[in-house]
């Protein structure tokens, strides 16, 4: 066989790097546009988690002296000191509102504590400060005379940290520095209250979107078109005014109460707006096309033909359903099933307009942390569990159902 | 086997359906079906045929009529409790299961003990020559050996019946030979009565004990293949089965079972047909290959004089296009031997044929 010779394997190549570039630059702005809008934030807001340089910025001095006190006792004179010059100092910069809530974030009650002295120090002589800086500090107030403050302090001071990962499972450390449990209890709770809804939503997706995909897939095109723009129709309108129609319905002077009243059911409205109840069932209106299209996708590739036979070979039609038909429809329920888990479980909107306190789930909290209480580095700490539960809950996925098992169309 | 005294298998008893309420897909249909026997609906799409296995099989509603086997009606069984065994034109094998789970299915359905089940199975894929396929995903076989697995399973449940929808359909030339023969070859060993559906007339007529032909939801003959092809009983027939010339004509005397047919070339003698009147006009079909060149040593009866247009060389053949003066077009086979006459663009030639191969149908 005769192979190429230079000039041919040179021309070969060249044309082959020529496509390999073409084909690269298709993507290219869809690359940088992921990676500025996505890869970017999302990395600098799971970095935020772990790290909080504010203290270490405001007292680097005072940190690093504080390294060498073993934790028994009071730190020495000269560190204390230090301590009392800075705090004079931020007071004057008017940044030891920042250190007292960082503080405070370790060691509650500190918050008052700093902006006191803060006050107390702001007038003091540079000179006797220097020279006397430890007693008067100690003499604003007493807890500075305690060996907590400061280990809290130096707990505070620490740039990399995981103590908002210890927040976000409901734990802590104490002021010895071991872990406990948090007095509080809420955020083991509402992760698995928002596993626990993210199930009964995937489940009643299931259960409404399989009957009618079946349907579907079996009719005639006319009907199965006509259907399918019922189960988009939702799709296209607004994600608000979807949410909003609930609230117009279940509200206590809404369609629903007004009915069951009139018909005489009740005597006065029940409460089906701001709970558990009505996210869940906002929710499953608004993820039950994510169902009913990769289900009817799989569905309308199985022909009749598999049911009739296992037909005539004497199953009975249920039979024939569970041993045939759901085993071949699989791909499209798991590829359906995990959409609608994966999209409810960071769900925001429909909680946040139809949940009440009661039906509030995790993105809802990490919203208000991020836009509430400002603590930016717990949020980044809840989303990115959020991202491992999913991962954790993906892999068990391909562990038992196997991810070939996915078809979304 | 075709004895008509023997008690009948399978009754088809004017059976109608209707699909929309207003037209008739299938219109009437009889048949009595012996046990053993190898049934072959044909017709063009649309006929009708599916439609009549699909009600046999249970998975379409029969409007009226009565369907029975063995005497019992089967109109209202459901049909998981048919015993009828179906093979599909896709083959329908199940793709998340072996082979071998697959012939194992209806014998599990019917809660058979697992040594029997694995006994039979095993039985059966040795049947069909893919003993060690079995443990292989329908997947990864090809087309002929799914067709052979969709076969076995069919037949694994020792059904009353077994039917087949098109089920060489999706096979290339070759393979569907080899199919033709296997099926055969089971249907003989085995001895099962099979309803095969097919638009492919070779297929019918090789396999076929009896073949009954539709045509717009009413079935034109039912007949062995050879009397299918030899003495169709209408036009539809003649010109169904296998290839045929027509010739325009004008009944002058019926004798019997002759005819006599004056057409623009000549008088033909012909073989009558049911609905055939003197002084009616008619067509005179004949077979290409019962059409003999002047010069020949066959004996004759007719004799046609036809224009030459062109010769098409086949191979084993050689197709000859003749025309005769009312512009009818006549195809003439003859074997490729030294025989094979040469004729000049536009010269006249003498088409003869006998009296038993001409046969006169009512317009």
């Amino acid at each position: 066989m005769p192979s190429l010779n230079t000039q041919d394997a040179a021309n070969a190549r060249r044309q082959l790097r020529r496509r390999r570039r073409q084909a690269f630059l298709f993507v290219v702005p869809l690359l940088v546009f992921i990676l500025f809008a996505f890869v970017a934030p999302i990395t600098t807001m799971l970095f935020r988690s772990v790290y909080n340089p504010t203290v270490a910025e405001l007292v680097p001095e005072t940190l690093e002296m504080l390294e060498d006190w073993s934790g028994e006792g009071l730190p020495d004179e000269a560190t204390i000191t230090r301590f009392a010059v800075d705090m004079k100092r931020m007071a004057n910069d008017r940044t030891s509102g920042r250190l007292a809530d960082e503080i405070n974030r370790a060691l509650p009650g500190m918050s008052s504590v700093v902006k006191s002295t803060a006050r107390g120090l702001r007038r003091a002589d540079d000179a006797e400060l220097a020279a006397n800086g430890a007693e008067m500090l100690l003499a604003e107030n007493e807890r500075w005379a305690k060996p907590a403050t400061w280990r809290a302090i130096r707990s505070a001071g620490q740039v990399y940290t995981s103590s908002y990962y210890l927040t976000a499972v409901d734990l802590e450390y104490d002021s010895e520095g071991e872990i406990i449990m948090r007095d509080t209890q809420i955020y083991k709770q509402l992760y698995t209250k928002t596993l626990k809804m993210a199930l009964i939503i995937t489940g009643l997706t299931m259960l409404l979107g399989y009957p009618l995909a079946f349907y579907m897939s079996q009719a005639s095109p006319a009907t199965a078109n006509f259907l399918m723009v019922f189960v988009l129709l939702p799709f296209w309108t607004s994600l608000l005014v979807r949410t909003t129609a609930w609230i117009a319905l279940l509200q206590a002077g809404g369609v629903v109460n007004s009915t069951l009243l009139w018909a005489g059911l009740i005597n006065q409205p029940i409460e089906l707006l701001y709970n558990e109840f009505s996210t869940i069932l906002a929710m499953t209106h608004i993820l039950l096309p994510f169902m009913v299209l990769p289900l009817y996708a799989v569905m309308r590739g199985i022909d009749a033909s598999f049911m009739r036979a296992a037909i005539s070979m004497g199953s009975n039609p249920i039979g024939a359903w569970y041993k045939i038909y759901l085993p071949m429809s699989l791909p499209g329920l798991s590829a359906g099933a995990l959409l609608v888990f994966i999209i409810s479980v960071g769900y925001y909107i429909t909680p946040a307009l139809v949940g009440g306190t009661d039906g509030q789930m995790i993105s809802n909290i990490i919203a208000f942390h991020m836009q509430v209480s400002n603590n930016w580095e717990l949020a980044a700490a809840l989303g990115s569990l959020l991202l491992i539960l999913i991962l954790v809950l993906y892999w068990l996925f391909d562990r038992f159902v196997g991810t070939d098992n996915l078809k979304l169309g | 086997m075709k004895d008509t005294k023997a008690e009948t298998f399978l009754r088809f008893d004017n059976v109608k359906k209707s699909y929309d309420q207003e037209n008739l897909v299938v219109k009437g249909f009889d048949m009595h079906v012996q046990e053993g026997e190898f049934i072959t609906l044909l017709g063009p799409s649309g006929s009708g045929k599916t439609t009549v296995l699909m009600m046999l099989a249970g998975f379409e509603s029969v409007t009226s009529g009565d369907i029975a086997i063995n005497g019992r009606s089967i109109n209202k069984t459901a049909p998981n409790k048919r015993n009828i065994g179906m093979v599909f034109q896709n083959y329908a094998l199940f793709p998340h299961m072996t082979v071998a789970e697959n012939l194992a299915y209806p014998l599990t359905v019917r809660k058979m003990p697992k040594a029997q089940i694995k006994e039979r199975v095993a039985e059966y894929l040795a049947l069909v020559e893919l003993s060690a396929f079995g443990d292989r995903r329908p997947g990864q076989l090809s087309g002929g050996q799914r067709q052979r697995v969709a076969l076995a399973r069919a037949m694994i449940f020792q059904p009353t019946l077994i039917l087949m929808d098109e089920p060489l359909g999706a096979l290339d030339k070759n393979l569907r030979e080899q199919m033709q023969f296997e099926i055969t070859r089971l249907h003989k060993q085995i001895g099962f009565t099979v309803i095969y559906v097919t638009h492919d007339q070779t297929e019918a007529l090789s396999m076929s004990d009896r073949i009954a032909v539709f045509n717009d939801g009413v079935v034109q003959q039912c007949a062995p293949p050879a009397e299918l092809y030899e003495r169709p009983v209408n036009a539809f027939v003649a010109e169904f089965i296998g290839e045929n010339n027509f010739v325009r004509g004008k009944v002058t005397q019926i004798e019997g079972e002759t005819a006599k047919v004056e057409t623009d070339t000549g008088t033909i003698t012909t073989q009558t047909s049911e609905g055939l009147t003197e002084g009616a006009q008619c067509r005179v079909s004949i077979r290409p290959e019962k059409l003999f060149i002047h010069p020949t040593t066959h004996a004759h009866d007719n004799a046609l004089t036809a224009t030459f247009i062109t010769r098409i060389y086949v191979g084993d053949f050689i197709r000859y296009y003749f025309r005769l003066p009312d512009g009818t077009d006549i195809i003439v086979k003859v074997l490729n031997d030294l025989s094979a006459p040469e004729f000049e663009d536009g010269a006249t030639a003498q088409l003869l044929s006998l009296t038993k191969d001409c046969i006169a149908f009512a317009n």
